[in-house]
Parts: structure tokens; sequence; C-alpha cells
């Protein structure tokens, strides 16, 4: 099965196998995925849902609710992730099961649902969660149960846990680069932040100010938050007007992002006037923007779908292939697809499935088969990863015009930042 | 910063009032007459706007994908049909549930609670879960503007002058027709406006049926400024209650009077605040003036 024909329909899996394979040599365990699969008792001292053929692990996100307009994307690469993974001869030998649990956008729902997870089924590991609010609710659960999660999403830092593994860019990876960016390239010095009200976009905010005031010698002239699902922006808008600022930054999220960037179009600020950078815009939300109504604005995530790399092309063809030509991919469901490989090289590396080996394997774990190019798991349980500016695109996509050089460590407690 | 500059924020800031001022007053007017002058407490009311909203962006996927020459003009009749559309559904929920609640208030708003979490399932089944915007038509997009650094967004001037004329329209129904004659005879006194053959069960219907569509109108012209979701009718519903209440239940005028209000505190509030304390502002102040004048603004002067 290690021919690579690329006429043969099916070189999609094949391809994957060959990518899976370039993991092997750093995992420390070369071939042990297609031997004879390990002894039960041997991977497996904790009592796992771990048996001789099959490992069985949790999906929880919410897929109904509020939040399900986001986690869907997650939902989805993960459940690719994990059939490709099956397709190359699962973890350990084993095939792995997924039961999925809905969170329903509400937190105490996904606590709930994340102890029957761990006490009941067993799994081996958790895929899930999305807003910092569910993270927090079932943080606790994974703690006292031993469970690993692994969590997708960009998000304010000031967390770490043995029990979580965190695939999106903590704040300061996704902040501080993407301002040096708008000092240096635009010439930015004065900035307004606006976000909505909660704490993701307001610790966000404030990492921003802190690098704006002492490291960029800039000037925040202005500081707004909206309650989410706020729709009415034109006294917000009057506002910058007034202000002028050189650069919009903007942290808002969900469905209040339409009526933002409609009314900041209807208001006569468009990028040919005005500079705008975004850290909560991903080709997702602007299925409900309209590319026409925020082109050339920028936004900084570690991914976009249009990143001209192999392992995106064929990440975006599988998605497409599995979830139709429409389908968009965002910052957040590349991370999600990456949860499922990460867990798998830590399995390998620890030859075992046991929280505490995997745990302790995971730091150092790299993949070079991420659509993003390549990562690497921080002692931390954070992802080393690369930080991009995209401009806005009228068909809904990003032009990548500009990259962090190296990998940005993640740094979820930021000295001088709090 | 010159005094030109200053002129244009002014004007451009009391325009910003106003358009939120439309806002309201469209949310706010089907559910007016629903409540004022039935009684009913629809709190399916957001669903029924974004009913209309969902017409539109299906017109315009049709649209798009069929008569592509006629993407520039579909936008007025999407909002026919929008009224059309959230109408029927309307006069169907008011024959399958309202009707058999009239004599109990406060189970209606129960019964239209749960239609309005079935018809969010509704939504989300068959648009899924995702946000969705209509194509617009370039010309209701951008900004007009008549001299240097003042901006009026042309989609604000587009809602203004809808709620114009949906207002105009209802008031002109209300006080001139014989539609309007009956639903006040029944408001007034049931059995008396029974009594002189006034079919008061059809006239219920036909009005429920009309608050339902000037949701369905509504939730249309705000597609211009935000998304649709399948939860985006529950966003609504809080100011539209909000307007209703305030401006004192059966009075059309006070609903106008409550919208203009709650508009101009909530945009001066948050020119010079933030937008969470503006909000916090202005609904204090419609408690304080709530508790002083529990009736609202204006009520109607009925004797009981």
């Amino acid at each position: 099965m290690s021919e690579h024909d690329p006429s043969d329909p099916i070189s999609l899996h094949r391809r994957r196998l060959l990518q899976g394979m370039a993991v092997l040599p750093f995992t420390g365990l070369p071939g042990l995925s297609f031997g004879a699969a390990p002894p039960t008792a041997k991977v497996n001292t904790t009592g796992l849902a771990v048996t001789d053929t099959t490992v069985t692990v949790g999906q929880l996100h919410s897929a109904t609710g509020t939040m399900a307009i986001s986690e869907t994307g997650s939902i989805q690469a993960e459940q690719l992730a994990i059939d490709q993974i099956n397709a190359m001869g699962g973890v350990l030998g084993r095939q792995i099961k997924v039961i999925k649990e809905d969170g329903a956008s509400d937190w105490p729902t996904f606590a709930e649902k994340a102890r029957k997870l761990l006490v009941n089924d067993k799994v081996g590991t958790v895929f899930g969660c999305w807003t910092s609010a569910s993270r927090k609710a079932v943080l606790p659960v994974f703690e006292k149960e031993n469970g690993m999660l692994y969590y997708p999403t960009f998000y304010e830092g000031l967390e770490q846990s043995k029990n979580v593994i965190y695939t999106g860019q903590e704040a300061t990876q996704q902040i501080i680069w993407g301002l040096d960016w708008a000092n240096q390239t635009k010439k930015a010095k004065t900035f307004f932040l606006i976000g909505s009200d909660y704490i993701w976009p307001r610790t966000s905010n404030k990492i921003a100010r802190k690098h704006i005031e002492q490291h960029l010698k800039g000037l925040v002239v202005g500081e707004e938050y909206y309650p989410l699902g706020h729709t009415n922006f034109n006294s917000l808008i009057n506002k910058i007007k007034l202000r002028k600022p050189d650069c919009i930054y903007a942290v808002v999220v969900g469905g209040s992002n339409v009526s933002f960037y409609k009314q900041l179009k209807a208001a006569g600020i468009t990028s040919a006037k005005q500079f705008l950078l975004t850290i909560s815009v991903t080709e997702d939300e602007l299925l409900g923007i309209g590319g026409e109504n925020a082109d050339g604005f920028y936004a900084c995530m570690k991914y976009f779908q249009s990143l001209n790399n192999p392992n995106n092309a064929a990440f975006v063809k599988a998605f497409k292939a599995k979830y139709g030509p429409k389908a968009v991919i965002g910052d957040v469901t590349q991370a999600a697809y990456l949860g499922p490989w990460l867990w798998k090289a830590a399995c390998e590396k620890a030859g075992s499935f046991d929280i505490d080996k995997i745990a302790a394997a995971s730091p150092g774990i790299e993949l070079k088969t991420a659509p993003e190019g390549y990562v690497k798991i921080h002692p931390n349980h954070h992802l080393w990863s690369k930080a991009r500016i995209g401009q806005i695109q009228k068909d809904g996509q990003f032009k990548v015009v500009a990259e962090s050089p190296s990998l940005i460590e993640p740094d979820p407690f930021p000295k001088g930042y709090q | 910063m010159s005094m030109t500059d200053l002129y244009n924020i002014t004007l451009m800031q009391g325009f910003a009032g106003l358009s939120l001022f439309s806002v309201l007053l469209l949310m706010g007017l089907g559910l007016a007459i629903i409540f004022g002058q039935m009684g009913v407490i629809n709190m399916a009311h957001g669903e029924f706007m974004a009913i209309g909203a969902y017409t539109v962006y299906l017109s315009s996927v049709l649209a798009e994908r069929f008569v592509p020459g006629f993407v520039q003009a579909y936008f007025p009749f999407a909002i026919l049909l929008a009224f059309m559309v959230a109408f029927a559904v309307g006069w169907l929920a008011e024959w399958a549930l309202i009707r058999h609640l009239y004599k109990r208030p406060l189970d209606t708003l129960l019964a239209t609670w749960g239609l309005s979490l079935g018809m969010q399932q509704v939504f989300r089944s068959t648009f899924g879960p995702k946000e969705v915007s209509p194509t617009l038509p370039d010309w209701l997009m951008g900004s007009w503007s008549p001299s240097e650094g003042l901006d009026i967004p042309i989609n604000g001037l587009f809602v203004m002058a809808l709620t114009l004329l949906v207002t105009g329209l209802v008031m002109l129904a209300l006080y001139r027709s014989s539609w309007g004659l009956k639903v006040r005879a029944t408001v007034a006194n049931r059995p008396m406006a029974n009594a002189t053959g006034i079919n008061t069960r059809r006239t219920d219907r036909v009005t429920f049926a009309i608050g339902c569509g000037i949701a369905g109108i509504a939730g249309a012209a705000f597609t211009t400024i935000g998304s649709t979701g399948p939860t985006s009718g529950s966003l609504y519903i809080v100011d539209a209650f909000l307007v209703v209440t305030f401006g004192g239940a059966a009075s059309l005028l006070g609903t106008v009077a409550s919208a203009f209000g709650i508009a101009q505190t909530q945009s001066i509030t948050e020119f010079f605040l933030d937008g969470s304390m503006a909000r916090v502002l202005t609904l204090l102040t419609v408690v304080v003036i709530l508790m002083i004048r529990p009736q609202g603004l204006f009520a109607a002067r009925i004797r009981k």
C-alpha cells in the first residue's frame, strides 16, 4: 500500500499515508502503527475503552444552539482526520471509534457530557469545545477524571493544564506579531480597539494596548466594547471618524461582525481610505459578512484556506471531497484537524493510550503534515506556530500577504502584558 | 479637528439616531398591533422577522441562479414576498394555535414561545446553523456623500423610507379602513362588536397575520444591516418588547414616541460612553420611567 500512483482515484488516502509516515521517524517508534498491534494490556493500563482492534474517543462540540454556527467546521475537520487515520491503519494498530456528544451551546451541558465521556465511556481522548466558557466548564472535569482534551480555538491564554493540548493560538501569538507588522508595513501609530464584550476580546485588547503603548510607542485613541449580538454600530463609526485612527483593531465576534462590516462600508469606511486589522474574522465569518463588504481589510491568523503548500492542498481537497465544493475552512477548523493527528503521534511516541504517558510524551511532538505547515508542541501544551496576515478578497477568501519568519513561541502567561 | 468635521459628525450622529429609531419602530410595529390590539404576547415575533429575512435570502439565491439580470432589482419584490410569506404563516399559526387561547393571555406567551423554538429548529434544519446574508443590489450598499467628509449610509436611508411607508400605511389602515374600524371595535368591546355583526374571529385572524407580515417586512429590511441565523429572532425580540411596553401597549403613537426616545438615548450615550454602558443607561432610564408610569408613555383611553 505504499506505492504512490497519482492517477489512482484513492491516491488521496495514499498521499495521507505517506505524509503520516513522515511523522514516524520523529516519534521514535517507527513502524509500530503498521506492524502487529501491541497487546491491549500493555498499551492500556488504566482501563480506557481500548480493545484489541479499536480505541474509542469522544467528540464534544455544540451541534445545536447559537455556537453550532462556529463549531460545525471543527466537528467536520476532526471527523475527516479520524477517517484518514483509520484508513491508514488507525492508532497503535487500532481503529478509532467516535462517540459524539452535543454540548448544545450550554456550558453546564458541556461539563455533564465531558463527565459522561470520561467516566461512563472511558474514552481515550476528547476532541472538543470551542468557546472559552465551554473549556472553562469542562476543565475541572478533565483534571479530576484525568482525561485528555484537544482544544482547537485561538483563545485568550492565561491557562495551562496537563490535561489539555491547545491546538489554536494563544493571544500573544496572534496579536503581537500582527501589531508589529501593522506598525512596520502600514506605519500605524494610532489604534482604535473594538471588541465584543466578553473575556476573549477584552484580554486580547489588553495585550494589544500594552504592546502598542510600551513597545510600538503608539497611541490607543479608543477602546470600546459592545454586547454580543449588537447590530447597530453607527455611533461607533462616527467616533472612529472623529478620532481618525491609523488602524482599526477589531475583535468583534459572531453575528455582530456582519452588521459591523456592512455598516462600515455603508458609512464610507472602505479599505481604500482606512486600514483595518482583525483577529476575529476567518473564512467562516466571511460567509456571513460577504467578501464584498470587507474586501481589502486584513486579518491576523495562523491559517488561511488559500495557503499555498502541498499539505494544505491535500487537506482542502479532502475536505471539499467530503463536505462539498462550497465548504470553507477557517483557522479553527484547521486547528481542529490537527487534534487527532497530534494525539496519534503522542500515543505512538508513548507506545500507550494512558493519559499520563500521552501528556508526558506530547511536548516536542512535531507535525510536518499540518496544513498550516509545521507545528510542534511546547512543554506548556500549546503549539509553536507561525502567524500570518491575510487580506480579504471579494470572493470570501484571503490573500496571504505576510508570514512571520519563524515559529512563534506560545506564551500563555505573558510577563508585562497583564 | 476643524469645524466642518465637527459639523459633519454631528449630522451623521443625528442620522445614526434616526436610523436606529426607524429600526426599532419597524421592529416594534408588528408586535404593537398584535400585543396592543389583541393582547396576545407573541414571543415568536422575532422568528416571523427571521422568516422575512430568510425569504429575502432565498429570493437572492434564486435570482442569482436563474435570472442574474434581475439581481439589481429583486429586492423590493423580495420585501413584498417576505410580507406575504410571514402573513401566511401568521394566518396558519392563529388558526392552529392562538385562537384557542384568547381567553388565557398568559398561555399565549408559552404557546408562542414554543412556536418560536420550533421555528428556530425549522430554520436550522432548512438553512443550516450558519448565518447567511443575501446578495444585496449595489445601489443599496455604500454611502451618499453630499459633501466631503459627510457620508450618509444608503441602507439606513432605505430602512428609514420603508419604516415611514409601513407606519403610514398601518396608521391609515387602522384609522381609515373598515378593517381598522373592526379592529378598534373589537379591542374596545368584544361582545358589543360581536353583537353589531362584526366577525371578531375573522378580525383577530387578519390582525394577527398582518402583525406577522409586518414583522416579515422588518426582517427583510434588516438583511441590509445585519445577517440572518436560526436564532437571530431572539436578538430582536427584547428590543421589540421594550419599544412596545415603553410606548404603552394599546397605542401606535406611543410605539413611535418610545422608539424615538429609546433610539436617541441609546445613540447619544453610545457616542459619549461605550456600547455596553449605553445599553445599561438606556435600560435603566426605561425602567425608571416605567416605575413612575406603569402604563407606558401613551395609555389608551378606554373606559373600564
